[in-house]
């Protein structure tokens, strides 16, 4: 449990940092009021409602945890501390694990305020809210892993162009925005073959349609295929970058 | 490979250590033994290699040719016997900058596997140690230059390593820093097995039981500080001070010594044999004003310009 104690420096590193981590938690609720209010402004109710806004905006959200965490991992590659830490009997998962873990709070924080403010603004689940939850979950473990290879692969200040076009391409693949279903064509292929739209479509059909799990159930696995993926290629690309 | 040979146990020994980055040979093909509880010191300038052996000796980098062992454990073979068994301070100052102190020596002490309460006890001394007692608790961020370089020293110590690897632990830091950290591994000698990079003249010359040259890869020379001192003293030193020395003319004298530094206030000639007046009646005619001469005892910066036709610059 070695790794333990390096997750903790990295939970305590983060908090230490809280306008970031205000950030970091606050951007899925914030985008939710303001696309809500959109909505209302322009008429759009019901692609526009909290249930339909809910699981869309919090892989949103999600995505700006690829950028944040790549940045942290990035940031400590390229300062002397990980030398430092590379010196010591440590696996690469136990690397890998140090570095994601500390992030699952910052995606529970972040869904239960998006969810939270969702039922001020009238979110309503039909279905079983935990299992809502538990695939936003996996897509937000999923983004952190994503964020793992990053930080691995790109410099601090490449990191930043690359998440923007990762924030960018979701929007646009994941059917947050608009449903997927209506684009079609490579839009659609390209979408269903990533695990973003995946989270949102079973979560709001848990939420909206009532859904079990066996509903979900294609999604589900679809997302944590990609999560496991993300985590052993991290895993493989830190043994590559442990010894020069 | 032995780890022991004639009765003397070293806890590391390189074997043709070589490390290529493309064309450019950065270690090559050295050959150490530094035996357990020595404090040994790889003397040469920026990008000679020091560094580069480090690493490899930490495992961080990979050779390309050669290998090496530390305390027995092969770095290319058991990469994770060595790292459990050694610490290091790297040359840039590695801490975590929003932890505290407390913290930052408790990461290290616990990712070594130390138990909790042995970390805390460890803590203490080195924060005593190294007089960071009353800022313990304090976020290293807000730390001088000098407080985080004693506290970077501290945290390759917690671990309670058998090897220890310093790469220019005063790097930038003042006199006085210097001096302190000095005391610090001073204390340490005979204790651990160290291993401790620097450009420093009087750094190796004050720590150091031994002292390789480092140049361009290569050993130039391997020894005690007397050692090296000695194998030049049939080599006599003159100080010149002199106002209006031109480069012409230092330059000029460098045809009949080739061994002439210039210094703040004049030149340094060395060679085995000197004569004053040849050195006076050569200089005199281009303009230099000659105020004293004299002759002093070879240094370790005298040891290293007779090697490697260089100076250390600090």
């Amino acid at each position: 449990m070695r790794f333990a104690e390096l997750a903790i420096r990295n939970f305590k590193e983060m908090w230490r940092d809280p306008i970031s981590m205000g950030l970091e938690i606050g951007i899925p609720a914030g985008f939710l009021v303001i696309f809500w209010a959109l909505g209302r402004s322009m008429g759009n109710e019901s692609f526009f409602t909290p249930t339909m806004l809910v699981p869309g905006i919090a892989v949103f959200g999600f995505t700006f945890l690829v950028m944040f965490s790549a940045v942290v991992l990035a940031h400590d590659r390229e300062s002397a501390l990980l030398s430092r830490l590379l010196t010591a009997p440590l696996k690469p998962r136990d690397f890998i694990l140090s570095y994601s873990l500390p992030y699952i709070p910052v995606v529970i924080l972040q869904m239960a305020l998006c969810f939270g403010i969702g039922a001020v603004l009238g979110l309503e689940i039909l279905g079983n809210a935990g299992l809502a939850f538990l695939i936003l979950l996996v897509m937000g473990i999923c983004c952190v892993e994503l964020g793992m290879i990053l930080g691995l692969l790109f410099a601090v200040n490449q990191v930043s162009g690359v998440g923007s076009a990762i924030i960018t391409l979701v929007a646009l693949l994941g059917g947050i925005w608009i449903d997927l279903g209506t684009i079609g064509g490579v839009f659609y292929s390209v979408g269903n073959a990533l695990p973003f739209a995946h989270a949102i479509n079973g979560a709001r059909d848990v939420m909206v349609y009532g859904a079990g799990f066996s509903g979900i159930a294609t999604d589900f696995y679809w997302v944590l295929g990609y999560t496991v993926v993300f985590f052993a290629l991290g895993i493989f690309l830190f043994r590559r970058r442990m010894v020069e | 490979m032995s780890y022991r040979t004639n009765g003397n146990r070293f806890a590391i020994q390189t074997f043709s250590l070589s490390k290529k980055f493309g064309d450019l040979i950065a270690v090559d093909g050295i050959d150490l033994s530094i035996k357990e509880g020595e404090l040994f010191s790889l003397l040469g300038p920026n990008g000679a290699g020091k560094t580069t052996a480090i690493k490899m000796l930490c495992c961080l980098l990979r050779p390309s040719s050669g290998t090496a062992t530390v305390m027995g454990h092969d770095i290319n073979e058991d990469p994770m016997a060595v790292k459990q068994i050694i610490d290091v301070s790297p040359q840039e100052t590695a801490i975590a900058e929003h932890l505290n102190a407390w913290e930052n020596l408790s990461l290290m002490g616990r990712i070594h596997g130390l138990a909790k309460e042995e970390v805390k006890k460890r803590s203490g001394e080195l924060l005593e140690m190294v007089g960071l007692t009353k800022r313990a608790k304090e976020q290293v961020r807000k730390f001088s230059g000098g407080m985080k370089r004693r506290l970077s020293i501290a945290m390759a110590l917690v671990s309670d390593p058998q090897v220890l690897f310093l790469d220019e632990p005063t790097l930038g830091l003042d006199p006085q820093s210097r001096r302190g950290i000095w005391e610090h591994i001073a204390e340490l000698k005979g204790r651990k097995t160290i291993l401790l990079t620097t450009h420093y003249l009087e750094e190796a010359d004050a720590l150091a039981d031994r002292i390789a040259i480092i140049d361009e890869g290569k050993i130039a020379a391997l020894g005690t500080p007397q050692e090296l001192k000695d194998s030049i003293s049939d080599m006599q030193v003159m100080v010149v001070r002199a106002k209006n020395l031109t480069p012409d003319a230092i330059e000029g004298l460098k045809k009949i010594y080739p061994e002439v530094k210039a210094t703040e206030d004049g030149i340094e000639i060395r060679a085995k044999e000197l004569s004053f007046y040849e050195i006076v009646d050569y200089l005199r005619p281009r303009g230099a004003a000659i105020q004293s001469t004299s002759l002093k005892q070879p240094t370790l910066d005298d040891v290293f310009l007779h090697l490697t036709g260089k100076e250390l610059r600090e």
